[in-house]
């Protein structure tokens, strides 16, 4: 999603943070008896035997936080990396929010740009009242204390943080800790600091929701209506009766499904393909693809709301009236699943006071009011306890919590005594809604004698993320759901008379951000564009790029080079190719990191290939250097594999993808190489989850035109005149 | 149905439906949970285990085909590719959500047991099955390289 962080934004932020460091590193005390260790503040705990604990107020999908909040931690306190333990912290948002967002969440790259002073303090003030306390036991300066590998030191005096941790809980933090010197780092900007998700993830002891087993826990799966909208009048169980493992059918109380209960995962799921049902479609999605597709292109012709401040229809129109030359598309880009490898799920048990969650919670802030809601519950009772989450995407994080709000509605409708796991098969997840949005862009761009811009209209048709949604406040405005428009409507580039209009398309079926949320469209759509105007004024893809760059006064125009410059050494850009190759390039600014990519492809009897992606990031401080080259490497897979091959479509509203062989996803021989280089900065960190997501497509289809002269303007490429070898 | 499953070195009784898949029985009865449920049709690897050393998709093996064989999951995997597949991955630090991982090990370690010093395009051909939404193929590409190293060292 897209938050407002400009740097002044973030320096606002950071101060926030400090202010809170009053209340928020209040030290708690020693924790129960039997325990030794003490709890130093909300984020850092000391065992007896001086093991610390970093706790983790953003979830870990993939992204790296696990490793990266630790990090800033382990920095401050001059840590022993290998022993730092890590956990979850609870649903809080007065201890653990977002300082970007206010409640509890990830989303929108945040986790380490929210929280880079926040938890570098948290260490910092952790660190302080260890040295207080050591330096009043041992009768010396604090001065002459210094830590090492997770030890104190004084003269022959030694002793690991557990030996002071009770005492130091009870001492009050400076108000303001100092944090250490960027000249003094040892594990922020190490190139190969070891993941600390990475030995659970290999030996099959990482648990992710799914592996939760709660004594006397039913496995459910719902059969909910196979069009969306569709509400049930009645359901037939009775042929499930004899299914081994079976334990009940009932109905969900919001009138979206038959609850299936199991012993086991598969009784649950045989059950189901047992049972039948009927549905109310009277307020259903019934369209079809090609209508919605149509749809969407008439909305094009008048657009409802003018999204881009500074230039209207009227001057682009006029400013195109005397160009030499129009390049001209319409683009079409369809619905999409985000498909998480971990299925959808969720464990529910009730508790003396209410009920525990068992979830790889992305976002505990609405997930707990919504499930107290659902269960006439105050949000107190609902406690969180967060798991690894395997894979999200951007489909964990959600408005309306809706798989924590069905789990707790088939919790219920056993009668709230049982725990129950419902579990997402696959099918349930591709036909699940909450897609990326389709988005059909249309644009004409003016372009002069000299090979210049001179006036660019450009249009955008989606179905709306953000309204009605409770981030509609921050994100709509004068109608225009910034989730439609943005990387298009605030592209950095430099371009004169460039307009940009807005059209709502609307359905029952609920959409959702996906990786990269608008720039998932709107950076396929542009970077095409840019490469289409190069080519029509004759100019190289980069030089032109960079000539929309030139302003020295602005940092978005200086970073976008940065990478540009950068990606174009590293890739050879310019440099002699083969017969049937071609290169392609794209830079895109999301989530105030800035990415560019160059993609080199090889052609065998039309089949295309992709041999090598370079990418170049500025995300500011780099953290973890090796996560960023990562998360690098999954953005442009993931890219790929869908831009190449993956579409959601429907017939009279029925979609037809119902597992994997229909949404194939991106495979191991899919990419030849991806090589990742990071710009050296020492601006404030940002986010990389998403960014390295939009240059890559349009990077695929300007190699693809650069080597075959075929220009595409409708995904998926295999599904319109691409294949792939 | 009684079944006697021979799993990761000891005899369990179990009692399932015929049809029932191995994979299933493995996470929801015997409760090792390190083998995963991606998509239900073999495309996409997360279930892989080895049956009698050979890595197959437990969400389309029968729990009534199994009975003699051996069935190895995640948690029990040993032997020199089954060490140095782990401890490439480690060093290279290939995961990211992690939840395929189990799959893409056992898969590695059958192709590094049947051509100890594979090509690229071996890896290729023999992983393709193997489904990462998080795209870590890169990775795990150079990481059966160097589990190759570590088993010729």
């Amino acid at each position: 999603m897209t938050v407002q962080t400009t740097r002044r934004g973030f320096l606002a932020g950071g101060l926030a943070a400090g202010a809170a460091l009053v209340v928020g590193f209040t030290p708690k005390g020693a924790l129960a008896a039997g325990h030794g260790g003490a709890e130093i503040n909300p984020f850092v705990k000391v065992d007896a035997d001086g093991t610390l604990t970093v706790v983790l107020k953003h979830f870990e999908m993939g992204q790296g936080t696990t490793t990266g909040l630790t990090t800033l931690v382990a920095e401050e306190m001059d840590a022993d990396w290998d022993a730092v333990a890590i956990e979850f912290a609870p649903a809080d948002d007065s201890k653990y929010a977002n300082l970007f967002f206010g409640g509890q969440g990830t989303g929108g790259s945040t986790a380490i740009a929210n929280s880079f002073m926040q938890y570098r303090q948290a260490g910092a003030a952790a660190r302080a009242v260890l040295v207080a306390a050591a330096a009043k036991q041992w009768g010396v300066a604090e001065s002459d204390i210094t830590l090492e590998k997770g030890m104190l030191k004084s003269g022959d005096k030694t002793g690991h943080y557990g030996e002071f941790a009770a005492a130091a809980a009870e001492m009050t933090p400076p108000a303001e800790p100092v944090l250490k010197d960027a000249s003094a780092f040892n594990l922020i900007g190490d190139a190969r600091l070891p993941r600390k998700d990475s030995a659970a993830k290999t030996d099959g002891t990482a648990t992710f929701a799914i592996d939760v087993r709660l004594p006397d826990m039913v496995y459910a799966v719902l059969l909910r209506s196979p069009k969306f909208g569709g509400k049930l009048t009645s359901f037939d169980a009775s042929a499930a009766a004899d299914i081994q493992g079976f334990v009940d059918a009932r109905a969900i109380a919001n009138g979206a499904g038959v609850a299936v209960y199991g012993t086991s995962t598969w009784a649950a799921i045989s059950a189901r393909d047992a049972i039948t049902a009927e549905w109310d479609f009277s307020a259903a999605e019934t369209r079809s693809t090609p209508d919605i597709e149509a749809e969407h292109i008439a909305l094009l012709d008048t657009p409802t709301y003018e999204a881009r401040p500074g230039a209207t229809l009227a001057d682009s129109t006029a400013a195109l009236e005397g160009a030499a030359q129009v390049v001209e598309a319409d683009f079409l880009l369809p619905h999409l699943a985000h498909a998480p490898m971990e299925p959808l799920n969720c464990t529910i048990e009730a508790t003396e006071n209410g009920v525990r969650v068992h979830d790889g919670c992305q976002f505990p802030t609405l997930t707990r009011p919504f499930v107290a809601g659902t269960l006439g519950l105050d949000p107190s009772q609902v406690e969180i306890v967060t798991v690894y989450a395997g894979g999200s995407f951007g489909r964990r994080a959600n408005t309306v919590s809706d798989y924590h709000v069905e789990a707790a509605l088939v919790f219920d409708a056993l009668g709230r005594e049982r725990p129950v796991k419902l579990v997402w098969t696959r099918e349930d997840d591709l036909a699940g809604g909450f897609y990326r949005p389709m988005a059909a862009h249309r644009a004409k761009i003016g372009i002069d004698g000299d090979g210049n811009i001179t006036g660019w209209d450009h249009r955008v048709a989606a179905q709306p993320i953000f309204k009605g949604t409770p981030f509609e406040a921050v994100i709509v405005h004068d109608g225009v759901d910034h989730g439609s428009v943005e990387g298009i409507a605030d592209t950095p580039y430099n371009i004169p008379a460039f307009s940009v209009g807005l059209s709502d398309w609307t359905s029952p079926m609920p959409v959702l951000w996906w990786r990269s949320v608008g720039h998932s469209h709107t950076a396929f759509v542009k970077e095409s564009l840019i490469d289409m105007a190069a080519t029509a004024a004759g100019r190289d893809p980069i030089e032109f790029r960079l000539s929309l760059l030139g302003d020295d006064t602005n940092a978005d125009h200086k970073r976008l080079r940065g990478v540009l410059e950068l990606v174009a050494e590293k890739s050879g850009w310019g440099g002699d190719l083969p017969e049937g190759r071609g290169r392609g390039v794209a830079v895109h600014k999301s989530f105030n990191t800035y990415v560019a990519e160059v993609i080199e492809v090889s052609t065998n009897d039309g089949a295309v290939k992709i041999e090598k992606v370079t990418c170049a990031v500025d995300c500011g401080v780099a953290v973890n250097p090796d996560v960023i080259k990562a998360q690098m490497e999954g953005g442009v897979g993931y890219a790929l594999g869908h831009v190449m091959r993956n579409q959601i479509t429907m017939t009279d509203g029925v979609v037809d993808q119902a597992n994997f062989p229909d949404y194939e996803p991106l495979r191991i021989y899919d990419i030849g190489s991806i090589d990742v280089h990071l710009v050296p900065s020492t601006e404030a960190p940002t986010g990389v989850g998403e960014p390295g997501v939009p240059p890559a497509g349009p990077a695929l289809a300007n190699a693809i035109a650069a080597a075959t002269g075929t220009r595409v303007t409708k995904l998926p490429m295999w599904e319109n005149g691409i294949e792939f070898a | 149905m009684t079944i006697e499953l021979s799993i990761n070195g000891k005899t369990r009784s179990v009692e399932a439906a015929p049809g029932t898949p191995l994979l299933w029985v493995i996470r929801d009865e015997l409760n090792l949970t390190g083998t995963k449920f991606g998509c239900g049709v073999a495309s996409c690897g997360a279930c892989t285990v080895h049956m009698d050393g050979t890595p197959v998709r437990s969400c389309q093996t029968y729990i009534e085909d199994v009975e003699g064989a051996e069935i190895t999951t995640i948690e029990a995997i040993e032997g020199k590719a089954a060490a140095a597949v782990q401890a490439a991955w480690r060093e290279l630090d290939v995961v990211q959500c992690g939840y395929c991982q189990s799959g893409q090990i056992m898969q590695a370690v059958g192709l590094l047991t049947e051509t100890p010093k594979p090509t690229d395009e071996d890896i290729d051909g023999y992983m393709a099955g193997n489904a990462c939404r998080c795209a870590t193929y890169q990775r795990i590409r150079a990481a059966i390289h160097v589990a190759a190293e570590k088993m010729e060292a």
